[in-house]
Parts: C-alpha cells; structure tokens; sequence
C-alpha cells in the first residue's frame, strides 16, 4: 500500500518536473514582457507598456506579417503539391520510382545551414536574387519532403479495396480521390500542413541567407534586434505569437478526432 | 441482366502465367462459382470480368457488349469485395448511396432506392450508421445492398464469405442465394470452399495453374469428374491408377477395377478411377456384399474417425490408404485393425484418362 502512493506521488512529482522543465522558460518570458523593469528586475511591476511600444515597432511588425504571410502560402503550396506527390507516388508505379522516394528524405537531414548556402548561390545564379520571394521558394522546398512522408505514412494506413469499390460503382478518378481517399488521407494532410508551417513560421537559417533588410521574417528580425540590444519588447511580440499557436495546435487537435476512426 | 462470356482470355504477369486461354459462357441470370485453389487465377478472371485489369489476349463481353477494355467504372457492374470495402467516413446509407450519386442521380431518387436496397437485405433500420459500428453479417449485407442498388449487369463476388464465422456463413449463404433468386442476377462467385460452391450454384468452374480444369453444373461435376484434380478438390475421391482394360483398369498387383462411368480410354493407356467414399461398402468377411458391387477388395481399419451422423474409416490396402464414410444407421461400428471387406458397383466408379 505505502509503496504505492509513494510510486503514485513520484510519478506526479515527475510530470510536473516534465511541465516545468518544458513551460517555464516560455511562462517567464510571458510574465517578463508585463514586467515594467526592462532589465528582468524584481519587484514584478505590472506594465503593457511593451505591447504599446511594440505596436510602434514598425520593422518587428512588418517582419511579423512577412512570417505569417510566407508561412501561410508555403503551407497552401506544400501540402497541395506534397500530397498529391504522395498519392501519386501511392498510386502508380513508373521508372525511377524508387530512386525518387530515396531522394525525398536526405533533404530533411542535410543540415538547414548547407541547404540555406546552397540556395543562396542557386537563387542568384538563376536571378531570383534574395527577398520575400526566395524566401518563399526556399520554405516550400523545405517543407514538401515533410508534408509528403506525413501523407504517405497515412496512406500506408489505406486500403485500396475502397479505391476499387468506388470504382466498381461508378466513380471516376476525381470523384473516388474526392470522395473515398481524400477523406481517409485528411488527417495526414492536416498534420502535414502543419508541419510545413512550422517548418516555415520556425525557418531562421534559410530565412537569414535569403533576406534582405527591408524584406525579412520575425526570427531573422528578432535575432537583428537581439543583436542591437535586447528589449523586452521581444519578449511581447514571443507571447503573442505562443498564444496563437497554441491555440492553433489545440483546435487542430480537436479537430483531429474526426479522422481517427476505424 | 445479361450473360458473361470470356473467350480465350489469357493473361501473364512478368513470367508469371495467371490466366491460360480460359473460355467460360456465364448464363443469363445464373449463379456461377469460380472454384479453386489459391494461386489458380480464379480472383485474375473475376478481376478481368470486372475491368480492373485487362487480359493480354482474348475476348470479354457482357450482355453481348465486348468490354475487354472498358475500364471498370463503365461497366455497370456491382462488386462485393473480400473485406466489404466500405467507405469507413460515410454512414451505411451514404455507402449504399454512393454509386446512384456519383452518377447524379437526383436525391429524391437516391433515397427510395437506398431504402429499398437496404430493406432487401433486411437492414433497414441501420442506415444512419457507420460501417465500424456494424458487426461482419451486417457489413456483408452493406456490400451487398451497395452493390446492387445501382441495378448493374453482372454481380460479382470475391469470396465474400470468407471472413464470416461458420454458421453465419451458412445463414450467408441462404441470404445471398435468396436476393439473388429475387432480382435475378448474373452472378459469379469466387470461392475456395468447394461446400459453398455445390451448395449455392447453379454451375461451377474448377481453375488451376490459370487454366479451366472443367465445368458444368455441380452434380455434374461431382459425379463425373473428367480429371483426378477435379475429383479430389471438389469433394473427396479414392484415386486408383492403372491400365486401361476397356471396361475399367487393371492395377499394378492384377485387380481389375470395372468401371462404367467417366471417359473412355482405349486398353493399354494408363488411366485412373475415382469412387466416392461413401459410394463403398464396408464389411467383414461374414456379411455379404450388395449384389452388383462387382469391385472388391480386402484390407485392414487402421482408423476411424466419428462424426455423429457419419464415420470415415481408413482403410490399409496395398500400401494405398481408403477412405470410406459410412451413415450412422445403427449397425455395429468396424474396430481398428479388423479385416474388412470393401465393394461397390462399377457405376459408382468414374474412369479418367491419365
């Protein structure tokens, strides 16, 4: 019995061990950025000061915005592109085929530091230059090896009797994909989508070879930023952005429920 | 409705010779089993009537429409799969739905066939749920209903009962045979069961090694197999092989077998013949064969298996094992190791040219 609750007790001392290890650092920087000292300084003085001035920031707010934008189109592009690549890649078979796959997945462990290099040399040889736009072309590049193997892990999970039945009763290729495969894929999809955006929202290394001054993402701009002199302003402009992904994950995860079904 | 032809259909995979220039004529409303072993191309033939695949060579119509490459979703037929493949996103009736709405049929339409559908395979109250919610008797009938509200052609069955426990498989299988009597559907049916294949049909195909062993209807089959293979798949056979005399053959240690069913086989070729277990009469020494059971041989019980209305018993003769099924009708039942006296008549015996 003693033995037990001590066990019992453990287990939840070491889940909020786990808690704190992975939420402290982020609650205070949240709280910082309502602190009114700018240097971390105790007694807590409540302040919105830093979400005012942040407000004024225009070059962070630009960035923020650049982020999402990029963030956003790389998503659209690389689970549209990437999942009908797996489904393809499901579906046929065709010469090369097994090359292709093997050359999917090296890209995800080439260090983000060579990839960002080689691009760079790459966008200006063919005159795309840096900026939004190869910034743009840089996050989808990254992202669809993602977004594929996520899709075709759920494929696996597919059985392609419905294909066939569907089919046998009178659908055509676009119908039996919109109808009976796309359904059962949707979850694969919706976590490949959100890979690629964190992939894209996440990107600082590709994001800081391909920027320019004026055209940059929030982390290339937090790290310029940090480099002039840290402002608790940051720490505003972190919170935010932690609040909505956050809730982003947890409707997704919501959402998810409707897909698990078997 | 319409009837099947396949014509000289052959088809290989890689080195792999699936099908063999198989010729079969699949009568008008009549139900068909495509009987086999596995391996023996019996799912490649269905899978060729369907459209899923093309044969490399030869001819396939249905209703007299050569379709060999018209791809499945242009043939009008229903199809009822292994696992039942339903659509685990959408509701039975959804399911049941779906070929009349990929065809834009209007909703109101959708609706009185789908009720109608399902009431035919007694489902009608299950509609609003989903396929995981259904237990395998009732995920079969699904299948069913959705195969056939879209009023095809040809309906076609891969071992649709496979998956189903013994005795719901019996209560399948009337099922099945009743809605097909009712819309009088071409049907052919995949099976390695060869019970389910003399129970529910009205012919039989025996495939193996990609070719058409025979067919014909089951009783056909069974009491005149036209090869060892035939006689052994599809029920149980006592092989004897020999030389051909011209009324039955001699065997290798100078029985004669007298034989006036089966083939005919000029003397002197090596030929066999088959005989049914329960078509022997066993007895010891002291009781007196039936008259007109001209074949006769003595051995050995060496066992007995007991099965409540019958017992099979295992005969030694000759270094060749017998198998005998006797009715349970009250008489004194045969130890193991007592000498036994079999005999049966010459048309109970089928010849097969080797």
């Amino acid at each position: 019995m003693a033995t037990t609750r001590i066990l019992e007790w453990l287990g939840r001392f070491y889940i909020v061990l786990l808690l704190a290890f992975l939420y402290l650092p982020i609650m205070i920087m949240a709280a910082m950025s309502f602190n009114a000292s700018p240097f971390y300084q105790l007694p807590f003085e409540w302040t919105t000061d830093w979400y005012a001035s942040l407000w004024q920031n225009d070059q962070l707010i630009a960035a923020t915005w650049n982020s999402i934008e990029i963030a956003i189109i790389t998503t659209i592009i690389s689970t549209v592109l990437g999942s009908m690549a797996s489904l393809a890649l499901y579906r046929y078979e065709f010469r090369g085929k097994k090359l292709l796959q093997a050359l999917l997945f090296p890209p995800i462990a080439i260090p983000w530091l060579i990839t960002g290099t080689a691009m760079l040399i790459f966008f200006f040889g063919v005159g795309i230059g840096r900026g939004l736009v190869a910034i743009l072309l840089g996050h989808v590049a990254l992202a669809l090896p993602y977004v594929i193997v996520v899709v075709a892990a759920r494929l696996q999970t597919f059985a392609p009797e419905l294909e066939e039945a569907a089919r046998s009763l009178g659908a055509n290729q676009l119908q039996v994909t919109a109808r009976v495969t796309l359904p059962w894929i949707m979850p694969g999809v919706i976590a490949g989508g959100l890979f690629a955006f964190a992939v894209s929202f996440d990107q600082f290394v590709v994001s800081y070879f391909l920027s320019t001054p004026g055209q940059t993402t929030l982390p290339v701009e937090i790290y310029a930023a940090i480099r002039k002199g840290f402002t608790p302003e940051i720490n505003a402009v972190s919170t935010i952005i932690i609040a909505v992904s956050m809730a982003l994950m947890l409707l997704t995860a919501r959402f998810f429920k409707f897909g698990g079904e078997k | 409705m319409a009837g099947v032809t396949v014509a000289n259909v052959s088809r290989s995979f890689g080195a792999h010779q699936a099908l063999d220039d198989v010729s079969i004529d699949f009568p008008d409303g009549g139900f068909y089993a495509l009987l086999g072993p596995s391996g023996s191309g019996k799912t490649t033939l269905l899978r060729q009537i369907a459209g899923f695949d093309f044969p490399d060579t030869g001819r396939i119509a249905i209703g007299g429409e050569s379709v060999e490459r018209v791809p499945v979703e242009k043939r009008r037929i229903g199809m009822v799969f292994q696992n039942y493949a339903l659509f685990p996103n959408m509701s039975v009736a959804d399911n049941v739905a779906f070929g009349l709405s990929v065809r834009g049929e209007p909703k109101a339409m959708i609706a009185t066939e789908v009720r109608r559908a399902l009431d035919l395979v007694q489902l009608g109250k299950l509609g609003g749920r989903r396929p995981h919610q259904l237990s395998g008797g009732q995920r079969q009938r699904v299948a069913l209903a959705r195969a056939i509200v879209t009023k095809p052609r040809v309906l076609l069955l891969d071992e649709p009962l496979g998956a189903l426990d013994k005795a719901l498989r019996v209560d399948m299988q009337i099922e099945l045979k009743r809605i097909q009597r009712e819309i009088g559907i071409t049907t052919i049916f995949v099976t390695h069961d060869q019970e389910e294949a003399l129970t529910m049909s009205d012919r039989i195909g025996i495939l193996r090694d990609g070719r058409l062993v025979q067919e014909g209807p089951p009783e056909e089959i069974y009491d005149r197999p036209q090869s060892e293979f035939a006689a052994t798949f599809l029920g149980d056979a006592n092989i004897f092989r020999g030389d051909a005399t011209g009324s039955g053959i001699k065997l290798p240690d100078g029985t004669t077998i007298a034989a006036s069913t089966g083939a005919s086989v000029p003397a002197g070729a090596k030929a066999s013949c088959a005989v049914r277990p329960e078509r022997i009469q066993i007895s010891t020494g002291a009781a007196k064969p039936d008259v007109g059971n001209a074949n006769m041989l003595t051995g050995q019980v060496s066992k007995r298996i007991f099965a409540g209305n019958n017992s099979t018993y295992f005969v030694d003769r000759e270094g060749q094992t017998l198998k005998v099924i006797v009715q349970n009708t009250g008489a004194e039942r045969l130890a193991e190791g007592q000498p036994v006296v079999l005999s049966w008549s010459p048309e109970s015996t089928v010849l097969i040219a080797a």
